[in-house]
């Protein structure tokens, strides 16, 4: 009796774990300053045990920054050294390598002390919108361009925070209220769940994590190797070319299914880039777990056994292994490609599962809006760094169609543009669904969206963008079409590039067509009433229907009727 | 108000109706199924058993106050009008982007809920205001009257308007009413800057669009229940719960029916809230378990706590993002898949996993014996002692053990090496935890903390598990009041007449404008004053008032209370005070040297509350009969255990029953563990405390 109750009591403190991370994710999101916190959920907060295994992680976040934040705090472990480690401790870094991938992303570790024993760790990682240097963006060529580098130190010693790292890093950013105030923030949040867990402890008369630490890591090891061991002991290939900066940019990946792992190796893949869309391994390792996990055990809670069975590999330089002092930036651009690229692979083993290739990376752009230079400015014009997150198509399922203008892999929001323009006086003039985008297919591939950033009168801007696949569509699977590439321009026929910094003066505006997602199937096998649907909704036009899908005059004009007549049906 | 006429509450359930009269001081309660084709029915229906009940007529009643799932209901089953939407030009689709995200972020095969509207039945026009309130493109009023046209072919009977920014500057909004008004004056429009003035496009646009879906329906519903209980002879007037947990005229119901969904929940926080005040509590939690779902609710100082906007319509797992918001003043609660008929299984990690699965009426738990073969809470209520098999709703259903224990073993034992008692346990352990986690959640969101919190438990399956919740929660105090089981149409006859109107207007406290501050809060109290004097012309009208703050470029605020001085002789530093104090309260410091600004602006109108005679509290003097003993399983001490049974209708004013015990009633049973002793006190209420002295403990 006393093993099963034992069992029932550690299932109890399993939910608990969980149930505190995601209190410590929601503390982060109500306090965080940066818009691309809290409006956007650009974070993560877990639990680790002494040794820096992490225990449990907040649903709240994202892929990139939660798998990437499980190996982060054995480095702050390593780094501060455990007799350096106090009660009231708070360290900090933003270190790509060490922490999730890009200086912007600020990574905090507390030590949870219990009776005055230290019985774990509290992490999380917030993505900030400014670390000075040349701002955020592909254009620095080493990451000493990119901004102030945290490596692993002391926010806090015994409850007292470094006044000196404080007044550096405020001397160092644009924004340096948001800044502290977002670094303050995530050691609340950490508080909030030592707290929690030091309630956990009393009521169920622990003295340390051993033993839970043990239970979940445990089940979850043997569940996942479940998965694994029912998987067919293949290897296959896969790759995938996108835009880069300049030149074009291949993914290769190598994956192999083992009796108890997975082996996912880029050899390969292209080399480094010269500007900051370079990924270190710790942010592709993290996407690719999160593409197999996804695919093979999605209701696996994250920690530190369900991740271990992926070993993922690159060889040095390449450019989902960069390293120190490769400019690092925009390492999500690469990184949001590797689910994909991941998938090219592991459709030849289980068919049927993973969908057509999607947007991909998130098409955030960052405008950095300043008085007008041309002509005198009104004097409530200002100076503004505002950051917006959006989203293309996904790629169409086996057996559903892509979502429309919706993240993936990442798994953030998009912010209200009312929220956008009262961040800085920028105008969004259009932000809506662009027809025709999501590749055709048996299942169709998700519709990308329209966008039209301009300045409020008396201000020009500089456009930073990070877009991709502007030469490189989303590639349908089993005979479904492309998706739509990212085109963009200024409204008077401008042309611009997909990624950097350009200029955009006073009146323009920046025209963006986000890209689709690619369709899944012959587009001949799609039932008609699926496409006289997609018709009534202006999905696709009447061309598209015609074209791709073979829809008769007559069926057209009657959904067009039916458009008119107000009907939801044709 | 004629206070000493009977009064009538009516609460539409999902299954039941349920109608309480209350004349000189008597409560009588019925519940009737509830008649989905013609809802107005079962009320009729409960109307006449209850007066019956009360020897009155209904042309004595002097009140009638009505909550209902309606509205709700024609949410979730999408049952509204043929809408449209008008929206500005470049913004077509934010109800259909909503965020962007997956809300759950690893299946692969994840569809989104479908907006309420389709994308052909939304139409835009060329039109622009900024985040300063300017109208950077004016609207031209012919652009309007030709999309009049095309809304009068595609024979909508509603339309909803929602444009960029309206919060700000409703110009636009209204001219659009305008001219569909003359127009087409046979078509109800709602417009977002009255329905929910608030910043975000997408909260804003979706509550409009589901005022506009359900106000055909409503307004319909609404005049034929008049006309019926007219017909049955009532002569009084009928008034609604709304969603915040007051009162509003039929009238105004009828125009802002999106203020009703929720409003039978609402009812249950009022309940407790009543209680609260009975008992002079300042902080409770209140806990309402029925058979699908279990719902929590803050309430300090005697006042549920209230929010801006929440999520109806939930289409996975509850889970957060996968419904759809609505901004309207509402009662902060969080519900989640953990009731009487919540379904348990095991997951591939070897874990107990329970709801949201439920087996509703038909099959039913196992034990009912109607074919269920997979366990609920209830089986594992049973298997553990909590439910007497033959005493389960008054005796109405004999409860079959060995068919819970076989559906225990097969569908958890079996898989984790766990004879059926204790598969019992691990699942009443699981679904408790769950309730637990959701509630500590929301206290954090909240900054409390629930030690010092005392539960309020009612509907069917809350008494079974309060008194194990109580012990998760570390809270030392749970009263479980009578009647229970119709707690929220009690509620209804509890709550004041109240209207609260929001406004969004962003003031740095470094611009700090007093007088702008008095002229806005002014305005807005007249308006939610004006909904409150339209039910009651002589009562007088209490303001609450309250802000939204945050420090400048965080995204959430924080609620602070003004007093009527405050508000009306605003001055900056105790503004400033105000907000650093619940800050630091919430999240444990203010952050130094950063600007603060006020975001939303609101005043409630309430009619002063109904003053409640403290309840005389014993502390106990003798033992209540006991009538005989049960095995129950204890689940802090991990043993089965002898419990004491008494029946509740026995028990006196001041009788004591030492835990573990199980006090029975006919709707439901209250488990006392081990740790807990139960006192009767003069109002019914069972009040429940953790044990304390050495001789409690014997």
């Amino acid at each position: 009796m006393t093993n099963e109750h034992s069992n029932v009591a550690y299932q109890v403190m399993w939910n608990r774990l969980i149930s505190v991370v995601e209190e410590q994710a929601q503390a982060l999101v109500r306090t965080a300053f940066s818009t691309s916190v809290r409006e956007a959920g650009d974070l993560s907060a877990g639990v680790y045990d002494v040794q820096g295994r992490m225990l449990a992680q907040a649903v709240t976040g994202t892929p990139g920054h939660v798998n990437a934040m499980a190996d982060a705090v054995a480095h702050f472990i390593r780094r501060i050294g455990r007799q350096n480690i106090f009660e009231g401790d708070v360290y900090v870094t933003n270190d790509p390598w060490e922490g999730t991938g890009h200086l912007h992303d600020i990574t905090m570790v507390s030590p949870s002390f219990h009776n005055g024993v230290l019985v774990g760790f509290f992490a999380c990682t917030a993505h900030i919108v400014d670390i000075g240097g040349r701002g955020f963006g592909a254009d620095a060529a080493s990451v000493y361009e990119e901004g102030l580098y945290l490596p692993i130190m002391k926010f806090a010693e015994r409850g007292t925070v470094d006044e000196t790292l404080i007044r550096i890093v405020r001397g160092n950013v644009r924004e340096p209220d948001q800044l502290v105030g977002d670094m303050y923030a995530l050691a609340t949040c950490n508080e909030i769940g030592h707290r929690r867990l030091t309630d956990m402890m009393d009521e169920f008369g622990l003295v340390d994590l051993a033993g839970i630490a043990a239970f979940i890591l445990d089940n979850s090891r043997r569940a996942m190797i479940e998965r694994i061991a029912a998987l067919p002991r293949q290897t296959a290939s896969g790759e995938m070319t996108v835009d880069g900066f300049d030149t074009p940019i291949t993914l290769r990946v190598k994956l192999t299914i083992a009796k108890d792992h997975i082996l996912t190796d880029f050899e390969g893949t292209s080399g480094l880039d010269k500007k900051g869309i370079n990924c270190p391994l710790v942010y592709t390792k993290a996407y690719a777990c999160y593409a197999l996990k996804c695919a093979i055990a999605p209701e696996i809670p994250n920690n530190a056994a369900s991740l271990e069975p992926f070993r993922i590999s690159a060889p040095e330089g390449t450019i989902v292994n960069a390293v120190h002092p490769a400019p690092v930036a925009l390492r999500h651009i690469i990184g949001h490609f590797v689910p994909d690229t991941v998938y090219d692979a592991l459709d030849k083993i289980l068919p049927g599962v993973v969908p057509a290739e999607g947007a991909g990376c998130l098409c955030n752009f960052q405008v950095s809006l300043r008085p007008r230079s041309d002509a005198p400015a009104p004097k409530n014009a200002l100076r503004s760094e505002v950051l917006t997150f959006n989203s293309g198509g996904s790629g169409a399922r086996p057996e559903h169609d892509g979502l429309n203008a919706t993240a993936f892999p990442s798994g953030v929001m998009t912010m209200p543009i009312e929220a956008t323009e009262h961040a800085g006086p920028v105008i969004i003039w259009r932000k809506e669904l662009r027809p025709d985008s999501g590749g055709a297919g048996k299942q169709r591939g998700g519709l990308g969206q329209y966008m039209e950033v301009g300045a409020r009168e008396g201000h020009e801007f500089d456009f930073q963008a990070m877009f991709d696949r502007v030469e490189h569509p989303a590639r349908g699977r089993r005979g479904g079409h492309p998706g739509a590439p990212t085109a963009i321009a200024q409204d008077d026929g401008s042309p611009m590039r997909g990624k950097g910094k350009q200029f955009v003066p006073h009146g323009r505006r920046v025209m963006l067509s986000l890209p689709g997602g690619a369709g899944y199937g012959d587009p001949k096998d799609r039932p008609e009433k699926a496409v006289k649907r997609d018709l009534l909704r202006g999905y696709i036009t009447a061309d598209a229907a015609r074209r791709d899908y073979g829809l008769s005059s007559t069926d057209i004009a009657e959904v067009e009727a039916a458009i008119r007549a107000g009907k939801d049906s044709a | 108000m004629k206070k000493s006429a009977p009064r009538l509450g009516v609460d539409i359930g999902g299954t039941f109706t349920d109608v309480v009269l209350e004349a000189e001081g008597q409560i009588h309660s019925t519940k009737v199924l509830t008649t989905y084709a013609a809802p107005e029915d079962a009320i009729v229906d409960g109307l006449a058993q209850v007066c019956a009940k009360a020897a009155i007529t209904p042309a004595e009643i002097g009140q009638i106050i009505h909550g209902t799932t309606l509205a709700t209901n024609a949410l979730i089953e999408r049952r509204g009008a043929r809408t449209a939407l008008i929206t500005t030009q470049g913004f077509r689709d934010v109800i259909e982007m909503r965020t962007e995200s997956r809300f759950e972020q690893y299946d692969l095969n994840l569809t989104l809920p479908e907006p309420l509207l389709p994308r052909q039945m939304r139409y835009t026009v060329r039109e622009r205001v900024d985040a300063l309130g300017q109208i950077l493109i004016p609207l031209e009023r012919a652009e309007v009257e030709a999309l009049a046209d095309e809304i009068a072919e595609g024979g909508y009977d509603s339309v909803a308007v929602g444009l960029i920014h309206s919060y700000l500057n409703d110009t636009h909004e209204r001219m659009i009413r305008e001219v569909l008004a003359e127009k087409l004056p046979e078509v109800m429009v709602s417009i977002s800057s009255e329905v929910s003035p608030q910043m975000r496009e997408y909260e804003r646009f979706n509550t409009v669009v589901a005022n506009a879906y359900i106000k055909p329906l409503m307004k319909s519903y609404l005049g034929r229940l008049e006309g019926r209980l007219r017909d049955e002879g009532v002569g009084c007037n009928i008034f609604l719960m709304h969603s915040g947990g007051g009162i509003i005229s039929l009238e105004s119901a009828a125009e802002f029916p999106v203020r009703l969904v929720e409003s039978g929940p609402a009812g249950g926080a009022v309940f407790a809230a009543n209680i609260a005040a009975r008992y002079g509590l300042d902080k409770v939690l209140s806990f309402d378990m029925g058979g699908t779902t279990a719902k929590i609710c803050l309430i300090r100082n005697q006042t549920p706590k209230t929010s801006r906007v929440f999520e109806v319509a939930r289409t996975y797992r509850f889970k957060k993002g996968s419904g759809m918001p609505i901004s309207i003043p509402v009662i902060d609660m969080v519900e989640i898949g953990a009731g009487g008929g919540s379904l348990a299984h095991v997951d591939s990690l070897r874990q107990i996993r329970v709801g949201p699965e439920s087996a509703g009426s038909e099959p039913g738990p196992a034990c009912y014996g109607r074919g269920g073969t997979k366990p609920a809470v209830t089986d594992a209520d049973l298997i553990l002692g909590k439910l007497d098999p033959d005493n389960f709703a008054g005796g109405s259903i004999r409860l079959d053990a060995d068919s819970s224990a076989a559906a225990l073993t097969s569908v958890l034992g079996e898989v984790l090496d766990m004879d059926a008692q204790t598969s019992a346990f691990g699942l009443c352990e699981v679904v408790d935890e769950n309730m637990a986690n959701a509630a500590r959640v929301h206290a954090v969101e909240n900054g409390e903390d629930l030690s010092e919190y005392t539960m309020i438990a009612f509907g069917g399956a809350a008494p079974l598990h309060a008194g194990r919740l109580c012990e998760k929660l570390g809270i030392d105090r749970l009263l479980v009041p009578p009647g229970a089981g119709v707690g929220s149409a009690i509620g209804f006859l509890r709550a004041p007449f109240s209207f609260e109107a929001n406004r969004s207007v962003y003031m740095k406290l470094s611009d700090f404008d007093a007088d702008k501050i008095k002229g806005l809060l002014t305005d807005i109290r007249a308006e939610a004053t004006a909904f409150v004097r339209n039910c009651d012309p002589e009562s007088e009208i209490l303001s609450e008032f309250k802000v939204y703050m945050r420090y400048s470029g965080q995204g959430w605020e924080i609620p602070i209370i003004l007093s009527e001085e405050q508000a009306m002789a605003p001055r900056r530093t105790s503004f400033e005070q105000l907000f650093e104090q619940d800050y630091t309260r919430l999240f444990g410091r203010p952050v130094a040297g950063m600007d603060v600004e006020i975001t939303v602006w609101s005043v409630n109108a309430t009619t002063p509350p109904e003053t409640v005679a403290r309840t005389p509290e014993t502390t106990g003097a003798a033992m209540a009969p006991v009538c005989g003993e049960r095995h129950v399983f204890d689940a802090a001490t991990g043993a089965v255990v002898e419990a004491r049974l008494v029946q509740r209708n026995t028990m006196e004013t001041g009788q004591i029953v030492q835990g573990p015990a199980a006090i029975t009633e006919d709707e439901t049973t209250i488990i006392l563990p081990a740790s807990r002793r139960a006192i009767r006190q003069q109002d019914g209420c069972i009040d429940i405390r953790r044990k304390t002295s050495a001789e409690d403990k014997a």
